[in-house]
């Protein structure tokens, strides 16, 4: 697999990163603010999927845990938002752990029916009228948008960008030394052959625990910063089809390669858009055939297609 | 003196399959047993069963410890490295990889350094493929990464699921000459499940002759080489 070790390739999209916000209209910032909490989430699916082969339907639901906790530490205990994202982010993570230790029994088909049921079940408990006064039921809840701090001469939307850009750095640098270490290698082994894994002498209860517990700790920090920068969270917001959407930004990305949830991130936010300006009736239509097409001609999907081109600019040089 | 490996009435089942029927064998400091039997004889069972890979009951006695309610993370920490069954190769990952986890129980980096270039000494072809995805090597350098990863543990016992398994006879040849140096140089134990008899009879010191789930014979190797009956009807050649 393709790493982004090049650190050439890296300033630049750093730097391509850094200045776009300053040229571009605020709605695309928020746009693409958007694709970097994405990016996020997909990164705790792939540490899951693509590195310990466990699927999962039900990551809507961390991403709903995270969201909630952020919004309601804000509304109710005014809680300074930079300070929710690490309560979230604990909070999944022991949601995760303790979901993972039942789930260990559970392999493939299955284990994605139980958190399939996780994903149509939160909704509903969040709309649960006696959760209504620290959820607001259906209505959800509001929350003010942060403006950028010290004076800084930016937008709100520009703030937050770089705030979750930030973020996202240090998650992707986090995930990318985790894949990296032994753990990360445990992990993996577990992916590949469980049965060897365990002779070992790898704890596979534990490895696939944790690795729950991890994934979701992604998952809710980006629901977290989803609720910050959508300042509004709602439960029809998290429904099953937020699953499904993060399934299709690992997989378009690239199953086992942590750069691809970017193009996943970015795949899952512009695409439905895409194909609903070429009709409004038949949007869903249209999104399927692009993702049909490109699953046929891109089975790796970005991983594959960056590998083939890096591989492409070596033997012109 | 007292076996490295003492294995009293095991039995050990899959849910409610039983495999083992009550098995005794044992393993001297040093040797080479090998268990032979056809396939369903539990040979493989055994072995999982000794790991505390799957339920058992018995008494299995390791450099003079119980571990038969030992768990096999701390099994493999005493000492005892597994070449599963059908080599349990990381398919994804390098060469490299697969045999840093051989020692993902050890902490002693530097020693584990010296132990990966022990394992390139004993297998030259490993090092050239370091970095190459495990899951594309032939079938015969599969089984000597798979070898080669368990001696990443430093083991004091080796057991090993049918290594000649789906290999050229050359190759087998290869594989147990180095086997053999590891017994002979390095003090390495092994238990040798096998269904090739030739070749496991020709390295083992000991043998048993293992029938669904029973031990129906055992004896020195030598003598089952050249018991002409047992050949025949339980080895067929």
């Amino acid at each position: 697999m393709p790493r982004l070790n090049n650190p050439r390739v890296t300033l630049a999209i750093i730097a391509v990163a850094l200045v776009l916000p300053l040229v571009i209209q605020n709605f695309l910032t928020f746009q693409l603010t958007l694709v970097l909490v994405y990016a996020i989430a997909i990164i705790g699916l792939n540490l899951l999927t693509g590195f310990n082969g466990q699927f999962s339907l039900g990551h809507s639901a961390f991403y709903a845990i995270g969201a909630y906790v952020a919004a309601m530490l804000m509304d109710k205990a005014d809680f300074p938002y930079a300070m929710t994202l690490p309560v979230a982010g604990i909070a999944c993570f022991v949601f995760g752990f303790l979901f993972g230790l039942p789930a260990l029994r559970l392999e493939g088909v299955y284990l994605a029916l139980a958190t399939f049921a996780l994903a149509v079940a939160t909704p509903q408990i969040l709309k649960l009228s006696p959760l209504e006064h620290w959820t607001g039921g259906v209505q959800g809840i509001v929350v003010n948008k942060p403006e950028a701090p010290f004076g800084l001469p930016l937008t709100e939307d520009q703030w937050l960008y770089y705030f979750t850009l930030l973020i996202t750095i240090v998650m992707t640098v986090l995930a990318h030394n985790l894949v990296a270490s032994r753990t990360g290698r445990a992990m993996m082994a577990i992916r590949d052959n469980p049965i060897a894994a365990r002779s070992m002498g790898i704890n596979i209860a534990l490895y696939k625990s944790l690795t729950f517990g991890v994934s979701a700790l992604y998952t809710g920090v980006a629901g977290a910063l989803g609720a910050i920068v959508v300042q509004f969270v709602a439960p029809d917001s998290f429904t099953f089809f937020l699953s499904i959407s993060l399934l299709v930004g690992l997989v378009v990305g690239g199953v086992g390669w942590i750069p691809g949830a970017f193009f996943g991130g970015a795949f899952v936010l512009f695409v439905p858009n895409l194909a609903e300006s070429f009709s409004k009736g038949l949007s869903g239509a249209v999104y399927g055939v692009m993702i049909i097409v490109l699953i046929y001609v891109l089975p790796t999907g970005a991983a594959g297609l960056t590998r083939a081109a890096s591989r492409w600019w070596r033997a012109k040089a | 003196m007292t076996p490295l490996l003492q294995v009293r009435d095991l039995h050990a089942s899959y849910g409610s399959t039983r495999v083992l029927h009550g098995l005794d064998f044992a393993l001297e400091e040093k040797g080479v047993t090998t268990l032979l039997g056809g396939n369903g004889a539990g040979k493989t069972t055994t072995l999982r069963a000794l790991c505390g890979m799957i339920e058992r009951r018995g008494e299995i006695t390791f450099a003079g410890r119980s571990i038969a309610r030992a768990s096999t993370e701390d099994i493999v920490r005493m000492g005892v490295a597994h070449v599963p069954d059908g080599r349990g190769t990381f398919v994804r990952l390098t060469v490299e990889e697969n045999l840093e986890l051989g020692a993902i129980t050890r902490r002693d980096r530097r020693a584990i350094a010296a132990d990966l270039e022990r394992v390139y000494g004993y297998f030259p072809i490993l090092q050239k493929r370091r970095s190459q995805q495990a899951g594309t090597l032939s079938g015969g350098e599969q089984q000597m990464l798979a070898i080669g990863r368990a001696l990443m543990l430093r083991p004091r016992l080796m057991l090993l699921d049918e290594p000649s398994f789906g290999l050229a006879p050359r190759v087998v040849q290869e594989l147990f000459a180095i086997l053999s140096t590891l017994n002979k140089d390095e003090g390495v134990s092994l238990l040798l499940v096998e269904q090739n008899a030739t070749v496991a009879l020709d390295l083992a010191d000991h043998a048993y002759l293992v029938e669904t789930g029973r031990i129906v014979f055992s004896g020195a190797a030598r003598d089952i080489r050249q018991n002409e009956k047992i050949r025949r009807s339980y080895l067929g050649y």
